[in-house]
Parts: C-alpha cells; sequence; structure tokens
C-alpha cells in the first residue's frame, strides 16, 4: 500500500463514519419478539386438581389432533370465562403444568396389602373387583342394625368415603347418595368452601 | 382500553435516532400494582416463571416469607418482605412486587453499548435482547431500582419483558392475569393512572395519610406503577425515593458522540480546502531539491535527484508515473504548489512518486 492508497483509504473510512453519524439505520425500525408460545396452540378447558374452590383453567397443547400427532402440554392459565376464578390461579394452581408433567407421578393403580410394605401394580378391573368385595364383605361383617339405645340406625361402620376437592356438586350429590345407601356414616366430600 | 399495542420501536441502546418516526406513538400500557390488595401470595412469582419457562432455583429459609433472597437471572419477579416498627409500637408488614418497572427514560438503555441489546418499544415496555446483549453488565450499573441480573453461565442479562410476547397478542401479562385478588391491574397507562389515583383517595380517607402512586418523574415516569399505602416509608419498600438516570458518564457519552462527529465533518470538510487551495503534492524543482540534498550531504541521493529528473524532462520516467511526466511542465510556474513544498523541507528529496 503506497502512501496514497492510504489517504484514499482514510478518506473513504471518514466519509462512512460521518455518513453513519447521521443515524441512517436501513433495517426496520421494528424489532422481533419472542414468538407466543401458544399463538396457535390447542386449548382444552380443564378444573384445577386442587382445593375446593374448582378454578378453571385452560390447557395449552401444541399439535391439532391429527394421526400422527400425540398432543403436548405447554401451559395452563386460568380460565378468563369463569366465573370463579375470572382467569387468575393462586400460586398453588398457576403451578399446575408441574403437577401434569411430573415423572413421579402414578398414571396406575396400586396396591399394597395388608401387612405389607410394597405397593405392587394392579389392573384397574381387578382392582375394582377386589373393591366390590371388600365393600360387600365390610357390610357383611360390620353393619349395625340397632345402636346400644336399641334404636334402629341401619348403618355400616366398617368403611369409609372420602371425596375429592374439586367434584362438582352433581357428583357430590350422587356419591353422597351412593354411600348413603351401603349404609357409610364416615362420609366427607371435602368440596366446601 | 386501545387494542393498538403495536411494537414500534422508540429507541434502541447505542443506535441514534432509532425509531423512524413515521407513526404516532401507540398506546402506552402500563402495570399497577395496588399493594393495599396484595397478600403476597406470590401467584404472580409462579406465573412469571411458568410463562417464561424459567428454571427452578433452591430456596432458603431465611426468616422471612420471602421465596428468594433476591432477584437473579431466572427470577424476574420477587415478592419481597419486610416487617418495619413504627414507633408507636404498631408495626407494619411491607410486602411488594418486585420486578422491573419500564421506566420511560430507563437508565439500561441509556447505559448499553451494544446496539440494539435494549429495546424500548412505543408501548411503553423495555426488553432486552439477549442475542445482541455483549454481557458488559453496564445496564445493571446504570438501572436506578437494581433490576437487571447477569447470568455467570450464559454472561448475558435478563430480566422482567412484561411479557412482550403476551402483551404484543394482545394479552396481559402472565403475573397480571394470575393475581388472585386483583392487586395487579393491567391496561393503558391514562387508565391505570385514574385507577391509582382513586385508590389513594380512598387509601387517604381510611387514614393513610401518606399513601401515594410510585411514578417517579426522575425516570420519566415507570409502566409498573405501585399504589403505595404507606408512602413515607418508601425507603422501607426498597423503592428510591427520587430515582434519576445516572447521568454524568452517558450523557458526557453522547456529547463526545457528537464532538467526534463534528471532528470527522470537519476534518473532512479541511482536506477538501485545503486541496482545493493548493492542488496536490509534487517533487519540487531540480535545482531545490539537488541543492538540498547536496546541503545535507547525501551526495548520492542528490545524483539520483538529478538523475530523476533528467529521466522525466525525457519523456521515460519510471513507471511513466503521472508526477514524474508532468511534474516540470507544472513545475515551471511559480504555482503555489512549490510554495507549499517548498525548500524548507528537509524530507523534499524523498517525496513519494
Amino acid at each position: 500500500m503506497t502512501r496514497r492508497d492510504f489517504f484514499k483509504a482514510s478518506a473513504a473510512g471518514g466519509a462512512a463514519v460521518a455518513w453513519g453519524s447521521f443515524g441512517f439505520d436501513l433495517r426496520p425500525a421494528y424489532a422481533e419478539t419472542t414468538q407466543l408460545k401458544i399463538s396457535r396452540a390447542n386449548e382444552v378447558r380443564t378444573v384445577c386438581p386442587y382445593c375446593a374452590v374448582g378454578c378453571s383453567m385452560i390447557a395449552y397443547r401444541i399439535g391439532d389432533n391429527a394421526l400422527n400427532v400425540k398432543p403436548t402440554l405447554v401451559h395452563i392459565e386460568g380460565d378468563p370465562d369463569s366465573p370463579v376464578n375470572g382467569g387468575t390461579l393462586c400460586p398453588k394452581g398457576a403451578s399446575t403444568m408441574q403437577l401434569a408433567l411430573a415423572q413421579n407421578r402414578e398414571l396406575r393403580p396400586r396396591v399394597r396389602r395388608a401387612g405389607s410394605t410394597e405397593w405392587v401394580d394392579i389392573e384397574w378391573d381387578k382392582a375394582l373387583d377386589e373393591l366390590a368385595r371388600h365393600m360387600k364383605d365390610s357390610r357383611d361383617k360390620k353393619t349395625v342394625l340397632k345402636d346400644a339405645a336399641g334404636l334402629e340406625v341401619n348403618r355400616n361402620e366398617g368403611f369409609g368415603f372420602v371425596g375429592g376437592a374439586t367434584i362438582t356438586s352433581e357428583e357430590g350429590y350422587l356419591t353422597a347418595k351412593f354411600f348413603r345407601a351401603l349404609g357409610c356414616v364416615y362420609l366427607e366430600q371435602q368440596a366446601r368452601v | 382500553m386501545s387494542t393498538e399495542l403495536g411494537l414500534a420501536i422508540r429507541r434502541k441502546s447505542a443506535t441514534p435516532a432509532s425509531s423512524t418516526g413515521i407513526r404516532r406513538d401507540t398506546v402506552e400500557i402500563a402495570k399497577v400494582v395496588d399493594i393495599d390488595l396484595c397478600i403476597g401470595c406470590k401467584a404472580c412469582e409462579v406465573a412469571c416463571k411458568e410463562w417464561n419457562d424459567l428454571p427452578a432455583e433452591e430456596t432458603s429459609n431465611f426468616g422471612s416469607y420471602q421465596s428468594h433472597p433476591d432477584l437473579t437471572a431466572s427470577t424476574w419477579d420477587l415478592m419481597r418482605f419486610k416487617e418495619v416498627e413504627l414507633g408507636d409500637g404498631d408495626i407494619a408488614w411491607l410486602i411488594r412486587k418486585d420486578s422491573c418497572l419500564h421506566c420511560s427514560d430507563p437508565g439500561c438503555l441509556a447505559a448499553c453499548p451494544a446496539p440494539g441489546a435494549i429495546v424500548q418499544y412505543t408501548n411503553g415496555i423495555v426488553n432486552f435482547d439477549q442475542t445482541k446483549c455483549i454481557g458488559c453488565q453496564y445496564c445493571v450499573a446504570g438501572c436506578p431500582f437494581d433490576i437487571p441480573r447477569f447470568d455467570q453461565k450464559t454472561k448475558k442479562v435478563y430480566k422482567c419483558t412484561l411479557c412482550v410476547d403476551r402483551v404484543s397478542a394482545s394479552l396481559e401479562p402472565a403475573c397480571v392475569k394470575s393475581c388472585p385478588t386483583g392487586a395487579i391491574k393491567f391496561g393503558g397507562k391514562a387508565e391505570m393512572v385514574n385507577y391509582a389515583a382513586g385508590k389513594v383517595d380512598k387509601l387517604k380517607k381510611r387514614g393513610f395519610d401518606h399513601a401515594m402512586l410510585y411514578d417517579p418523574s426522575g425516570v420519566g415516569g415507570l409502566h409498573m406503577m405501585y399504589v403505595v399505602p404507606r408512602g413515607d416509608r418508601l425507603g422501607d419498600y426498597g423503592l428510591p425515593s427520587d430515582p434519576q438516570v445516572p447521568g454524568t458518564f452517558f450523557s458526557a457519552l453522547s456529547v463526545l458522540r457528537k464532538l467526534g462527529s463534528i471532528s470527522v465533518w470537519g476534518g473532512l470538510l479541511a482536506t477538501g480546502i485545503f486541496y482545493l487551495r493548493t492542488g496536490r503534492r509534487r517533487p519540487p524543482p531540480e535545482d531545490e531539491a539537488v541543492a538540498e540534498a547536496e546541503r545535507l550531504g547525501h551526495q548520492a541521493v542528490a545524483d539520483a535527484e538529478r538523475e530523476r529528473h533528467e529521466s522525466a524532462l525525457s519523456g521515460d520516467g519510471p513507471g511513466g508515473a503521472g508526477p514524474a511526466a508532468n511534474g516540470p511542465a507544472a513545475n515551471g510556474p511559480a504555482g503555489s504548489g512549490p510554495a507549499a513544498t517548498g525548500p524548507g523541507q528537509p524530507t523534499g528529496p524523498e517525496v513519494e512518486r
């Protein structure tokens, strides 16, 4: 590079810098923001599994239910149309996705036999059959027709029922009717707020 | 409120005149945190983590209801709890949602030297673009509220985005949506200021004489404001009473930028004027060059110079270069050229071709 070339390059560089100092920037003045991660997601309305308030939630899944797609949960937030929570969620409800995706969540029935310390897998049908058997046995053995005062009570003291916090009024009515019919007195719906 | 939540840009870091300016400003959005309604449940914290896919961090009990000791690069929203004695035997439990306040005059943006790493949209959101962040942490120093957090692993700085992805799709931020008591409100800035004014009046009627809207003018106003019931205890809430954009160094930078611009343009202009006035630099006339070389004792140089002039006169100069070929002819009249590069110059004989 001769001295003259050097001068030419310097002048060109100076001109470029001066041009830039005017603030010309021909790139679009709109920045790409993060894409909305639920923009085309599949919405499923559901109910919070925790307490008895029963907040409505929307679960967002990717995939459009096409044949080859396994829908995958990406986000859960409150359902603004719900009169219960109006789209809000408490900290526990806001973290429901962690429950849905939890690795150690039980997906199949298991049984711990009397006296055992081990939980073993059991088929749904077998589990229901065994439950029915236990209930019948309990009614056969533990039914009390008259209490100590001689009053007619017709109750079964052998089992109780614990309902879920999120069952609806209708479900609560049905379970109450069903277990009262079986003579159950230890009936707890938990769905009270 | 209007649904026009465009994402036109108002300012970009280290980028002069970054707005094209043809569009009118879009509707400014804002959050207002009504501290009176907040119960400190931290639903906003969880919703923020869930929406932004931020990893959980181990928490520890340090004698407070607070989940984490401080904001981190993956905890952009934190409920801060503080108990203070009021002096009359009473105590107050101060709870504050701590996250980016999205100043209208962001100190982080003014401080950032990386072009486009910090962007302020016309709707008021100040967002970091980590792909352009150079990890210098000037924004941490520039923020009057101590919000941005540096991540050692990625060497980038992170903070609340005001859920810019949701807002640009006309949704409210995740924290706002989750808040079960409605303590976090979201809407146009004017609507939010209206709401806050009504709330402050109510609080004053209830005996909170110092109730106030926290929207300091030192940073041009905020896009996450607070309704503070105990406005006399801003310090205990951890809010600076008069935050300012730390100006000295960075405004000096912008002055320097102007100075640099002036000097570059002035230099170019002066070069042009000099060229027009004096023309190109040429070798001095033969006798002067030879005399100068002889005076300095460079006999070989003087001989070479004499030879060069002779060959130039005969028309077959080395390389047939312009100045050598037409030099003597141009130098004939006593022009301004020889005057400029005249006899007084010791480097005369070594002048380039």
